[in-house]
């Protein structure tokens, strides 16, 4: 991804009550699920999201619920990946099984910036200065090289 | 050297060992998934696994956020569940009437056992260490290809050892035990690690008071909330177990990456207040009016969590200002409420009583809160927005307190109450 993309900044423990309220767990589509993601903390979201654009947080992203309503409905959105200091553990294993990019890093930068996340030289480069972040264990490369667990899951049952 | 967690995620990986730290695939036990998650679970497993026949006697489907439905949005999503357990003959199917909470059903019909690897779509399957299984919360997507292929891959965790030691005070239970254990240590204080459980304080608690604390391990991030398993165990599980178990064992030198010592006579009835279970608070010292106080919940929806708040209500009325709403966890405990008078003894002191559902616990139905409006509960999470308006707050806490504060009109310790 060579492109500078928006960022949208929020802080630490933002839970998955916050992406998707669960009032809204009644349908698998990311595209519906999109229209209501971080409705009741931050109402632009929805309407603001454009295809491309990054989410910075800090500790503890996706705390709380196993939904994988949160990342699909991040995806839905458009979000390119989402960058953070700690990543709750099933939000982080929902979003490798899916397909939604992750890096654990902790970067400075504020809302509306923009930033350049590359993924084959591990780096993330902002306004000020050039973040490195560690590449993820190699069973999980595989998996997203494959396309997610669905495609590895396949492969392996034939 | 191993810990509980290293020994059955090797053994379920057919490895002689593993570290923490290492990705494994391996065999799971069971695969549960309630209405809510299970919806995404069959679309995925139509759309690519509908030739594959599923690992179907380690499958349990358990409707219990939406149930009975609240929309015909909800109603769609159960009746998904419906037909998947049909077109593929899976038994362990829990309709409404006859089932629960999923992780109380999971518990309650033999599904649960010591050394087992169970994997649950709902984030409290860490529930089920309380007797001594590595069970976790995972995702949708996986669970059905866990259903596809009977495996999943699986980070082997660091273990935490938690020791709590001495009697514990006057109406405390479990649900102060791991309340005031996050609330020292953080949301994020174990966070992918296992938690393990010892100490006499521990081994005094019935196993009701341990699921408590299995239960809310993912509310402190952890993976996995093992309390390593004894007689309490056996006996519970004597008539009740599906299959054979072999319970497993951390080593005497395990290596644990942090150990913690608390002394039962520090903690008092405890409350989490808005809006992180770690911002824990002596009852005593909460002062806050309440519109509606909740008991139920996968953490505190059992017999002997009625019948603690039953103790406190008995002869007493919920106030005037407050309503309160009781919600047994399983078709079974809500049998048994009737049998011991507990359910009379809740509707003459006020109370609404339900039939088992998630109900509020996550803002669903069943006692959704409007803006301003404040309930204490004996559920597991109070983040903004979790039981209704973004403008509620939920204040976390055990049946004895909520029964106390529904009485009072405010949070209250029950050893204050006349």
């Amino acid at each position: 991804m060579k492109k500078k993309e928006r960022v949208w900044r929020f802080g630490n423990n933002v839970d998955t009550d916050q992406i998707i309220p669960a009032g809204y767990l009644v349908t698998a589509d990311k595209k519906e699920l999109a229209r209501h993601a971080f409705e009741r903390v931050r109402p632009e979201f929805a309407k603001k999201v454009k295809p491309g654009d990054i989410i910075v947080a800090g500790k503890n992203f996706g705390s709380g619920s196993s939904r994988e309503h949160a990342p699909r409905a991040l995806m839905g959105a458009g979000i390119s990946c989402v960058i953070a200091e700690s990543f709750a553990r099933i939000f982080f294993r929902n979003s490798i099984n899916i397909g939604l990019p992750l890096v654990e890093a902790k970067v400075d930068v504020k809302n509306g910036d923009r930033i350049e996340v590359d993924f084959t030289s591990g780096k993330i480069k902002t306004k000020k200065k050039v973040y490195g972040f560690k590449e993820l264990p190699p069973f999980l490369l595989k998996l997203i090289e494959s396309g997610g667990l669905v495609q590895y899951t396949k492969k392996k049952l034939k | 050297m191993p810990t509980i967690s290293e020994k059955i995620l090797a053994q379920k990986a057919g490895l002689n060992k593993v570290e923490a730290g290492q990705i494994v695939e391996a065999s799971v036990d069971h695969i549960m998934v309630n209405d809510v998650t299970g919806l995404p679970a069959f679309e995925v497993y139509k759309k690519n696994f509908s030739k594959v026949k599923p690992k179907r006697e380690r499958i349990v489907l358990i409707p219990d956020h939406y149930v009975p439905n609240k929309d015909i949005k909800s109603a769609e999503q159960a009746k998904a569940m419906r037909e998947f357990a049909k077109r593929y003959k899976i038994d362990n199917y829990f309709e409404v009437g006859r089932g629960g909470v999923c992780h109380q059903i999971m518990i309650e019909s033999g599904f649960v056992a010591p050394g087992r690897l169970i994997v649950g779509a709902d984030s409290h399957t860490c529930s089920y260490g309380a007797l001594g299984a590595f069970s976790t919360g995972i995702g949708s997507t996986e669970a059905a290809c866990a259903m596809a292929s009977g495996k999943l891959w699986f980070k082997v965790p660091e273990t935490q050892k938690f020791i709590v030691h001495g009697r514990p005070n006057d109406y405390v239970m479990g649900k102060d035990i791991i309340l005031h254990v996050i609330g020292d240590i953080g949301v994020e204080g174990s966070l992918y690690k296992t938690m393990e459980w010892y100490g006499t304080t521990i081994d005094s608690l019935t196993i009701a008071d341990r699921i408590s604390i299995a239960n809310m391990a993912v509310e402190a991030g952890a993976k996995a909330g093992i309390i390593p398993p004894d007689k309490k165990v056996e006996e519970y599980l004597k008539y009740r177990v599906r299959g054979q178990y072999k319970p497993v064992y951390s080593d005497r030198n395990a290596r644990y990456s942090g150990i913690f010592e608390y002394s039962a006579k520090d903690i008092p009835p405890t409350v989490a207040e808005p809006f992180l279970p770690e911002k824990t608070k002596p009852a005593s010292e909460v002062s806050v009016r309440i519109d509606q106080a909740y008991l139920g919940s996968c953490t505190n929806g059992r017999i002997e969590d009625m019948r603690a708040a039953a103790r406190v209500l008995k002869g007493r009325k919920v106030h005037p200002d407050v309503r309160m709403i009781v919600v047994p966890a399983s078709t079974e405990i809500q049998r048994r409420m009737m049998f011991e008078g507990l359910t009379d003894i809740f509707i003459q002191a006020g109370a609404f009583v339900s039939g088992p559902t998630c109900g509020a616990c996550l803002g669903g139905y069943m006692g959704v809160l409007a803006n301003e409006e404040v309930c204490v509960s004996t559920t597991n999470r109070n983040f903004v927005g979790r039981m209704g308006d973004k403008g509620s707050k939920t204040y976390l806490a055990n049946p004895y307190v909520v029964a106390a504060s529904a009485v009072t009109g405010k949070i209250t310790d029950p050893n204050e109450l006349k």
